[in-house]
């Protein structure tokens, strides 16, 4: 049995954002970090680890300096990672991502007893796409949202969240499960994990790695794979600013009160 | 017959998805009904709900009242509860059957897990999440003027993408626009190539139209042919549970008292003076990403980017600096009350009120000073 | 100077510093309140594998080095110089002697629970008349055929009332003075052995400082560290060692004391100016940040003298000695920098310089640094 989780380097939009004057991302000033959802996929694997012993295989698409975070993930008690980086893999949109993370996870081999995780969506687009999508690709069925995995042999049990409650639904393996920051608090790297890390394979697999998959064709991955393209982006304009009450005190409240119902507002 | 999606053309129509659970629609399907309609409107043709579910046919006139011309069910026990497999399945074969251009899911929990499975299937693009829609492209740059920095020129001239290196009209393209990077940039997204375009849409963005009787009798209700099966399904239901506690509904609320790390030196005593101003306001309790993440609020709480996007008729923040993805979720607040020790922080740039000083004062004396205000009244 | 940290140290740099600004920032100040040993941190370090960073994986260490050890302490102490020193006593002052001095057995016998993290160390030497005079020990220790039997108090004792295991020293030959001293590993258990009451200090509130009683305390001869008679060389080169953990947490201290103070100045306003406008402030956080870059070369160059067993005596004891005034110095200017509100609870900063002051006092004075500087400079 073994586990592949698919995580993803972001940056780090909870700290300050800036964007360049022509309306795009100034990525070189923001630090990455591996997505939130991702490392509760990642701890979810770790804990079945603990519970069986299975081996936990980490995989990204991304450019090379994505193995770091690899290294991190092999840090907290991964097993192996998978570096899925190449040129020709550059603009892909979601659908293209999941199709070339799909033909990375069909090589690493996805067997009877197998799972694949992720986390629920990436902080920087919030798509939740790619989960579903991959599974899509293996043919694999899918769980989204889990907030609890229980396995006892071949089924799965999980706690699958909705906005106003919950499903429990059984899977068998093969399986792909989608997490949420619910399902647990990721643990730590240790320092034992550390000096481990850099002795533990990574591998690298660029286009010439998965192109015999039949996944893998000019049409279906890349910008040229992408059946969406973006029209346009933009930065939402600033709200001006309002008005700021003289002091903290019982006359500005009464001032404010004043005004929202000289405003009917209440 | 089979199904070329790319032939744009074979393609007409709106669809909207419409999810039930237990039998009862969900408030983002009169939401998605309504925006539809306009869509419809804008291409000229059919308005359609797609109803899946079991013994669901009931339901089905009610989506007329808010603007479907039709509604297609698809009536199975195999549908009862929602299922990735079963659902997908059912879909894909009607889409491939009756060829919709526009393809709708709300972005819940259900049609997250849906939409882009979907999509995948049927090899088309999905844009997750989205908050604005449009065909017309005088409608689109009107909003674009409105809701971006763009240059004037650059709005104007906006008219074709270069789409595997040609020039492609959008003009009748979905324009899917929506929030990335936590809000700092919008992307207008279109799926120029393959049919039908494919969107998620936030819950609580679109207004929902005025109920119409007239409109909900005329409602055509046409059963398509589908075979789902066991091996479609390939997972099991064990139960569907409620939650017990009652959520809050932020996305329905006028009133909204937020709170943020500011509460921090008194968790407990800040979320009681917010309650506070909520019930004397009517209104609910919401937090930042920060009370959320630390536990003081349950999710369900939390308003920004990764919550829920709300626009009250007030929303009073108190402690939250106004983190850009905490304004992404309520900067589009009929009115906007600041609360916060720092003058710097950044929810002053968006307040139309502001009081610089100590939650724990203030929110007092402006529950006070509220209440005595509507008992003058 | 470069120290060419490893991807390894880099790591670890990052690992500490989110564990100490998730799991230890947030206890700080109500350990110091509430003068509580913070068990629970303790805990959680030990499944990290920080309770013994540099020791061999075959005595269940991390199999990590001296940098990355000192690394630890400082990203603790940046955040809270109690959880820091909590660490650093356990590591240098009683795996370390153990470690370095001890036979096969004993290592077999006592790291394992030690260096996971299972059971706590501290180090007995200093007693009520012997502080900066190691040599004036008054605990005996008379061989009474298969063991010893020590009697007399010790005092001041990092993690007293928490350890499990001692390393302790006591006179086995009053007459011998320095060479008359032996060391011993003690466990709380023994008969005849105890600890006194929490010791009420002006700063690390919860760290455990408390005496040691050995009242015919009953010690088995297996149980004596090195030669008897050589404890006065297993106390001296463990605090060579021991400073270097000490000094991390001055270096630490002061780091936190400057993040903070840059921090609040950026935010506070006065005469209409950000107080981080002013030039006064700009000058006094470069000094103060200058000063502690200083010292943090000269930690880490002590940590990597340790690790590649060059003689660092001298080199640790300038390292703390630097970093243990450098951290009062830092920690006062930052409190001087907040003015009134720096004075407060309300802000780290106070606890910070109270917690500045014990580290030119502790595993030696500054005095007894500069002793040590003095005799490696062949002044005498």
């Amino acid at each position: 049995m073994k586990i592949i989780v698919s995580v993803k380097q972001v940056p780090d939009t909870s700290g300050k954002v800036a964007v360049n004057p022509d309306g795009t991302l100034d990525r070189a000033s923001m630090q990455t970090i591996t997505n939130p959802d991702d490392l509760n996929a990642v701890e979810a694997a770790l804990k079945l680890k603990d519970e069986t012993g299975c081996k936990v295989v980490v995989v990204t698409m991304g450019p090379p300096p994505a193995a770091g975070m690899l290294r991190e993930i092999m840090a907290r008690g991964a097993d192996e990672g998978v570096l899925v980086s190449a040129r020709e893999f550059g603009g892909s949109d979601t659908y293209a991502t999941s199709q070339i993370l799909a033909a990375a996870i069909s090589r690493i081999g996805v067997e009877k007893d197998d799972i694949v995780m992720c986390g629920r969506q990436a902080i920087d687009g919030d798509t939740a796409q790619v989960g579903p999508q991959i599974a899509e690709k293996l043919h694999l069925p899918q769980v989204t949202y889990a907030a609890d995995i229980q396995k006892t042999g071949d089924t799965i049990t999980v706690k699958r969240m909705l906005e106003d409650g919950y499903m429990t639904i059984k899977v068998k393996t093969p399986c792909l499960l989608t997490c949420i920051k619910e399902l647990n608090t990721p643990r730590y790297m240790s320092v034992g994990g550390i000096f481990e890390a850099y002795g533990k394979p990574l591998a690298t697999f660029d286009y010439e790695t998965l192109k015999n998959d039949p996944l893998i064709d000019p049409t279906t991955i890349g910008l040229k794979g992408s059946p969406t393209n973006i029209l346009t982006s933009f930065t939402p304009p600033q709200k001006g600013a309002g008005m700021m009450l003289e002091g903290a005190d019982k006359a500005s409240c009464e001032k404010l009160a004043g005004i929202l119902t000289a405003k009917h507002i209440i | 017959m089979s199904f070329n999606n790319t032939d744009i053309a074979a393609f007409k129509d709106v669809w909207v998805f419409c999810e039930q659970r237990q039998g009862k629609l969900m408030p983002t399907d009169f939401e998605l009904i309504s925006e539809g309609r306009k869509l419809a409107d804008e291409l000229g043709v059919d308005l359609c709900g797609l109803l899946l579910g079991d013994k669901v046919e009931g339901l089905a006139k009610e989506l007329g009242g808010y603007g479907a011309d039709k509604v297609y069910v698809c009536d199975s026990p195999m549908l009862k509860n929602y299922t990735t497999g079963g659902y997908t399945t059912a879909i894909c074969q009607v889409i491939e059957e009756l060829k919709p251009e526009v393809m709708l899911f709300g972005a819940t929990n259900i049609g997250r897990d849906l939409g882009p499975r979907c999509a995948a299937r049927l090899h088309t693009g999905l844009c997750a999440d989205c908050t604005h829609l449009d065909v017309d492209m005088p409608i689109y740059k009107d909003f674009l003027r409105e809701a971006s920095t763009l240059a004037p020129e650059k709005i104007d001239g906006l008219n074709t993408a270069v789409v595997l290196g040609e020039k492609h009209d959008v003009s009748r393209d979905l324009k899917m626009t929506r929030p990335a990077f936590g809000g700092h940039l919008m992307a207008s997204i279109i799926c120029p190539r393959f049919r039908p375009a494919m969107a998620t849409v936030r819950p609580g963005v679109m207004k929902k139209n005025p109920f119409d009787q007239a409109k909900a009798d005329a409602c055509e209700i046409v059963k398509p042919a589908f075979t789902v099966t066991e091996d479609d399904v390939q997972t099991e239901v064990v139960e569907v549970v409620k939650a017990a506690k009652k959520l809050v509904d932020l996305i329905g609320a006028d009133f909204i008292v937020s709170v943020g790390r500011g509460i921090s030196k008194d968790v407990a005593g800040g979320i009681k003076l917010a309650e506070e101003l909520a019930a004397e306001l009517g209104g609910v309790v919401g937090g930042s990403r920060a009370t959320i993440d630390s536990g003081w609020l349950s999710a369900d709480h939390q308003v920004g980017q990764t919550g829920k996007t709300v626009h009250p008729k007030v929303y009073v923040a108190l402690g939250i600096s106004g983190a850009i993805q905490h304004k992404a979720g309520m900067q589009d607040s009929e009115c906007i009350i600041a609360v916060n020790k720092n003058d710097t922080a950044p929810i002053f740039e968006i307040a139309d009120y502001g009081i610089c000083g100590d939650l724990f004062k203030v929110t007092p004396m402006l529950t006070e000073a509220i209440r005595a205000a509507k008992a003058a009244k | 100077m470069d120290f060419h940290l490893s991807n390894e140290q880099l790591m670890l740099r990052k690992m500490y510093r989110e564990f100490a600004e998730t799991e230890v920032k947030p206890l700080a100040e109500e350990i110091d309140e509430e003068e509580r040993f913070p068990m629970e941190t303790v805990e959680k370090m030990a499944k990290l594998g920080m309770m013994g960073i540099y020791f061999p994986k075959e005595y269940g260490g991390a199999g990590g080095d001296v940098l990355s050890y000192a690394m630890c302490v400082e990203e603790l102490a940046k955040v809270c110089g109690t959880t820091a020193v909590v660490v650093s006593a356990h590591t240098s002052l009683c795996c370390a002697p153990i470690f370095e001095h001890g036979t096969e057995e004993q290592k077999r016998k006592y790291l394992p629970d030690l260096l996971s993290g299972k059971k706590i160390g501290a180090f007995g030497l200093t007693e009520p008349g012997a502080g900066t005079d190691a040599s004036g020990q008054q605990t005996i220790a008379v061989l009474e055929g298969d063991h010893y039997v020590l009697n007399g108090t010790k005092c001041f004792i990092t993690n007293g009332n928490v350890a499990d295991t001692f390393v302790v020293f006591a006179m086995t030959d009053k007459k011998a003075g320095n060479h008359g001293i032996t060391a011993f590993i003690v466990e709380k258990d023994f008969p005849g052995f105890s600890q006194g009451k929490h010791e009420k200090k002006m700063g690390i509130h919860g760290s455990s400082t408390c005496d040691l009683i050995f009242e015919d305390c009953v010690v088995p001869k297996e149980n004596l560290l090195g030669k008897e008679g050589k404890g006065f060389k297993v106390a001296m080169q463990t605090l060579d060692g021991g400073r270097i953990g000490i000094a991390a947490q001055a270096l630490g201290l002061a780091e936190g004391a400057i993040d903070e103070a840059v921090k609040y100045t950026k935010e506070r306003v006065q005469f209409g100016k950000r107080l981080s406008q002013f030039q006064n402030t700009q000058f006094q956080l470069a000094d103060m940040h200058c000063r502690t870059q200083a010292a943090q070369h000269l930690v880490y160059a002590a940590a990597m003298g340790k690790q590649n067993h060059e003689n660092y005596s001298e080199a640790s004891a300038m390292a703390k000695l630097f970093a243990a005034e450098t951290a009062s110095d830092v920690t006062r200017r930052a409190v001087q920098l907040f003015g009134g509100y720096g004075y407060t609870r309300e802000y780290p900063v106070e606890r910070m310089m109270r917690d500045a002051k014990i580290t030119e006092i502790y595993e030696g004075t500054s005095e007894a640094q500069r002793m040590v500087i003095a005799k490696h400079m062949g002044v005498k």
